[in-house]
């Protein structure tokens, strides 16, 4: 029945097409990208934050005018927004009306769609400094010819005369960093003392899981509250910026502190932690090679989900007047113009920063959610 | 049908008269977990994993360990590596220069040169390699720690080691996720292998794997144990395996040994109940020998409440009084051949022809 | 156990299941046919990617998506209330719908690999069982529970008052076992699939569990497929075997003949390669070279034949070879011993 089977030669014979390699030499990133790249929403959401950014580098640049000066005279102008291909011109806004009111003796202004006035790109306007290197006045468009009128009020005016647009511009920097900024001052408290508590475990776990008990158990608002009103009210707009972002860190750090404890107590016991402990390796070559590499996809994940939440609580604490105060711009501050219902009716468009949140935020959970399915080893 | 097969394996003929040279002893061994409950967590009792256990490896053999789930084999065998804790007894290692170590005193700082002497493989091949790294990081990684911080040279090393289980060493930039069970075990095996060592625990090395890949494996395990004069401990407990590849065979049962012997003769004629029930469950590939007539009544036993005297009598076809109440002790009954059971003169236990 | 009634009762007729992923299609199960008597164990045995589990998530039309059976029946006869015999084919029912739900646990029951994962840890085993008694019977709680006792003590679980009222997690891996097997049992199905029963548990109660098996097999004369890899296993429960290699049937035949004389040499090599108490210990031990290739580069033609010893260029990876009879009841799909592919052997059979 037996025949002599020949024992297998040692050498593995595998034949793999082209595709295959490419795969097998494929990092991780590497997979995690290729399947990121599949969710369409994601990418275009991407694609959109990165555009954001561009704005926070060089928010002068798309703005039209300068975001603090005031003019009386142009109070609570509608958005003109912008034409193509009209009356001649390849880019016009429509000409503004204005209109003393006899009896508030305040100007009202109108949209007059008829006469158009000429925008171009690439306009000069008001002179502004390029991170901090060197100054320009170039700008993504302003009036063809300055002198037609007086200025260019993509979203109108606030009730200062302030151009909304070029605040807007403003406001998405400070906004969008304070948010990033935030995170990662979580992401190192996190992973740090939630790496410290599961990988050491003992006396060390049990304080840090008590502090984080004790600091979720906190009422949120009332903690701000307290903290941005302890910030002496003469700081300079900057380091009450900064410190907002200490504040948000230092009580956003819990979720993936406990999270990272977590992957850190079940990675300790899988075999190749141990195959390398027992090669040797120290305790911080096992950290840093083999458990923070396991689960940083997993983090950025989170992370990116976390930025707009941060992002919500700068508005909400700005809106409410305890995070940044103006004159510092950020969506929050902008947004604080609009408590009044009848500035609101007036000027519906002081709501436009609102809009502005709600696509970042968008962005981001979209961007994250991709990010999280992304790195998901079970999902496929 | 008994088997009167004295071929000689790797020349020692007899292990024990001739334990000239016995690369690890281990002596009454013991490893407690602590049980704990409340809210101070006192400690209210213990899971005896490993009570008091004695073997010993020569050098160039294989000896296996088996056993059923909760009898302590793998315990037993990450002490030895140190990677646990005992909580008492002796590990007497004979290291390369002769002299021999207690492994169980040594600190940190003693332990970490004599590591690359002892090496593990493990059970499953998805786990115990680091998917994030390539397959030159993962077998090299043992001897960047040792020290070989030339990049060339680890390169050749292990191109060596991955030609040596079978390997395209061209394979060095590739990912875990791109190799089967079986070839993800060959780089466990080489990455073992990295540093020279002396002494290799076996942790259940073909379970994992398909019927056809558990041979190719073993053929390999065999072939490296020749050229590298290797000696293994072979955990595991599917004993057709143990059978095959194993020189001597020590069996576990909740935290104690039951018996050990050369594999001939344990398989032959075995003189504890309880490797005689192992040996009489194991279905045999052969539709005309039945096997499972006798069964085995009752569950294995728990360690953290074991039962008195002789922890299997619960279970035992030939339990006598004695049984209940002490302890048997663990006594060479045959040249190389020791048991722990009151009845083991008077026994006459069917084994495997 | 008789397996020469002439009507089988259950049918697989040529089942292909494929599944769509975004890399390709992979043919998981890829035209097999087999027959089950009642009173019969039938032995499915194969390596990872055989399709073994797939075939049991057919019968049971459990095949999780992006995977659909394709083409191809499985005919279930079983008895009406007035005594004569229907056959359905399970691969047209809508797989949610209620009379597959019927047929599931009622007609075909099946005992899972891992007992901790099938038992909900939240409710008792015996709230569980009783549950799945009033799906399938027309009875109250009292009843059922009744029901559910006997069970327990036909599968020999100790003290089964006390244990109907237990978590899984406090039963020890036999006792859960059987505690699975008693659920499985409890209304009396026609057949009994049983997916790799003992792969989880030791030795010494595997022995337990088939023999319990085996007993309950001969006194209710159901059906039982089972699953395994582990040949030791299938030699001793199965009266007829199936070996299956990447998708396809390889061989089919009585047990003592697929292990006496086995034809394919796949089942050859596989046999071989197993270490026993036969085999020299410590000697190299014959295996088949190669490994099992994956599923997306199944080779065209016969998918054993990159590692086949008899392979003939030319005839093996051209065409499939066709499951055709050689001897008395036993199978072979073999080049070697037919020289029919399956195209032909399927135009023969729609003639």
């Amino acid at each position: 029945m037996a025949e002599a089977l020949p024992t297998a030669s040692t050498a593995e014979l595998t034949q793999t097409s082209k595709a295959e390699d490419r795969v097998s030499v494929a990092p991780n990133w590497k997979l995690v990208w290729w399947r990121f790249r599949k969710n369409k929403l994601a990418v275009i959401s991407g694609i959109l934050l990165i555009f954001f950014y561009i704005i926070v580098l060089v928010p002068g640049f798309f703005a039209t005018q300068d975001p603090e000066k005031t003019t009386a005279r142009l109070l609570f102008i509608p958005p003109q927004g912008i034409g193509f291909f009209l009356d001649g011109h390849f880019m016009s806004v429509p000409a503004l009306e204005g209109q003393r009111d006899p009896v508030t003796l305040r100007m009202k202004w109108t949209i007059d769609p008829e006469d158009r006035i000429g925008v171009r790109l690439f306009a000069k306007g008001f002179e502004y400094e390029v991170l901090g290197l060197f100054k320009t006045d170039v700008h993504l468009f302003g009036l063809s010819d300055p002198g037609q009128a007086d200025g260019f009020y993509l979203l109108g005016t606030d009730r200062l005369g302030r151009d909304v647009w070029s605040r807007l511009m403003y406001g998405t920097r400070t906004s969008m960093t304070v948010g990033l900024i935030a995170v990662i001052l979580s992401v190192v408290l996190g992973v740090l003392l939630g790496g410290v508590s599961g990988y050491f475990g003992g006396v060390a776990d049990m304080i840090i899981q008590r502090v984080i008990e004790i600091l979720q158990s906190l009422p949120t608002i009332p903690i701000w509250l307290a903290m941005t009103a302890a910030l002496p009210r003469q700081w300079p707009p900057t380091k009450v910026f900064f410190a907002i972002t200490i504040i948000l860190a230092f009580i956003g750090w819990t979720t993936l502190g406990r999270e990272v404890r977590g992957r850190f107590l079940s990675l300790r016991e899988e075999d190749f932690v141990l195959a390398a402990e027992l090669s040797g390796a120290s305790r911080f070559r096992i950290i840093t090679r083999h458990m923070v590499p396991a689960f940083m996809s997993h983090i950025i994940a989170t992370s990116t989900l976390a930025i707009p939440v941060m992002i919500i609580n700068e508005t909400s604490l700005s809106f409410l007047g305890l995070g940044i105060r103006p004159p510092a711009i950020s969506w929050g501050v902008l947004l604080q113009e609009a408590q009044n219902i009848q500035t609101v009716a007036q000027a519906s468009w002081l709501l436009m920063p609102g809009l502005a949140v709600i696509i970042a935020v968008l962005a981001f959970n979209l961007v994250g959610d991709g990010l999280r399915d992304a790195a998901d080893p079970y999902s496929h | 049908m008994t088997t009167t097969n004295s071929q000689p394996v790797l020349g020692i003929k007899h292990p024990v008269l001739e334990a000239k040279h016995p690369l690890l002893e281990v002596r009454d061994l013991r490893k407690y977990f602590p049980i704990r409950k409340g809210f101070l967590r006192k400690t209210v009792g213990h899971v005896r994993a490993v009570d008091d256990i004695n073997f010993f490896i020569n050098e160039g053999e294989t000896l296996g360990l088996v056993g059923e789930s909760g009898c302590g084999k793998t315990t037993a065998s990450r002490c030895i590596l140190r990677a646990l804790e005992p909580t008492s007894g002796q590990m007497l290692f004979r290291t390369e220069d002769g002299n021999v170590v207690d492994l169980a005193l040594l600190n940190r700082e003693q332990l970490k040169p004599l590591r690359s002497q002892m090496q593990m493989i493990f059970q499953d091949p998805y786990g115990s390699l680091n998917p994030r790294m390539t397959l030159f990081d993962i077998v090299g990684e043992p001897l960047l720690i040792e020290g070989m911080r030339n990049r060339r040279q680890r390169e050749e090393r292990v191109a060596e080691l991955l030609r040596l289980v079978g390997l395209r060493p061209e394979f060095m930039q590739r990912f875990p996720h791109a190799f089967s069970g079986g070839q993800r075990q060959r780089i466990g095996i080489a990455r073992a292998l990295a540093v020279n060592p002396r002494l290799v625990v076996a942790d259940e090395p073909v379970s994992a794997l398909d019927v056809s890949v558990q041979a190719q494996t073993l053929n390999l395990l065999l072939d490296l144990q020749k050229r590298l004069h290797l000696t293994y401990l072979f955990v595991s407990h599917n004993l057709s395996v143990v059978k095959h590849i194993c020189d001597r065979v020590t069996v576990m049962y909740v935290g104690k040994i039951v018996e050990t012997a050369t594999s001939q003769a344990l398989f032959a004629r075995p003189r504890h109940p309880y490797t005689a029930a192992l040996l009489a469950a194991l279905p045999v590939a052969d539709p005309r020998v039945k096997t499972g007539n006798v069964e085995l009544p009752g569950e294995v036993a728990s360690p953290a409440h074991p039962p008195s005297g002789c922890y299997f009598h619960p279970r035992c076809t030939y339990c006598i009084d004695r049984c209940t109440t002490e302890a048997p002790a663990y006594r060479e009954i045959t040249p190389g051949h020791f048991t722990a059971c009151h009845r083991a003169d008077e026994l006459d236990l069917a084994g495997m022809a | 156990m008789n397996h020469q009634q002439p009507e089988p009762l259950l049918t697989i007729r040529d089942l292909k299941v494929h599944f769509f992923m975004d890399e390709g299609v992979v043919r998981a199960v890829d035209g097999i046919s087999l027959d089950v008597y009642p009173g019969q164990v039938f032995g499915i045995v194969g390596e990872s990617g055989c399709g073994k589990s797939v075939t049991m998530k057919a019968l049971l039309r459990i095949v999780e998506t992006p995977g659909r059976i394709v083409s191809g029946e499985m005919l279930l006869r079983r008895p009406r209330p007035d005594g004569t015999v229907e056959v359905v084919d399970l691969a047209k029912l809508d797989a949610r719908g209620a009379e597959m739900r019927e047929v599931r646990g009622g007609q075909i029951a099946l005992i899972p690999q891992e007992p901790m994962a099938a038992f909900s840890p939240v409710h008792t085993v015996g709230s569980q069982i009783i549950e799945a008694i009033m799906l399938h019977r027309d009875v109250n709680e009292r009843e059922a529970r009744k029901m559910a006792l006997q069970q327990f003590r036909d599968v020999g679980i100790p003290a089964p008052e006390q244990r109907l009222d237990e978590y899984s997690w406090q039963l020890s891996g036999g006792l859960r076992q059987r505690a699975m097997i008693a659920m499985a049992l409890s209304c009396n199905p026609l057949v009994l699939i049983a997916d790799e029963p003992t792969t989880a548990v030791d030795v010494t109660t595997q022995a337990q569990v088939l023999r319990l098996l085996r007993r309950l097999q001969e006194e209710r004369n159901s059906a039982i497929i089972f699953i395994t890899h582990d040949l030791g296993v299938i030699a001793q429960m199965a009266d007829y075997v199936t070996v299956m290699y990447l998708g396809l049937v390889m061989e089919q035949g009585p047990v003592d003949k697929i292990f006496h004389e086995p034809k394919h040499p796949y089942t050859r090599a596989l046999l071989e390669s197993i270490p026993s108490i036969h085999t020299a210990p410590r000697q190299d031990l014959p295996t088949i070279s190669g490994s099992i290739p994956h599923p997306f580069n199944r080779p065209a033609g016969c998918p054993f034949y990159p590692r086949c010893t008899k392979y003939m260029p030319g005839v093996c990876d051209q065409q499939t070879p066709a499951l055709l009879p050689v001897g008395e009841k036993q199978l072979v799909s073999c080049f070697l011993y037919h020289g029919q592919s399956q195209e032909v052997a399927n135009m023969e059979v729609t003639a």
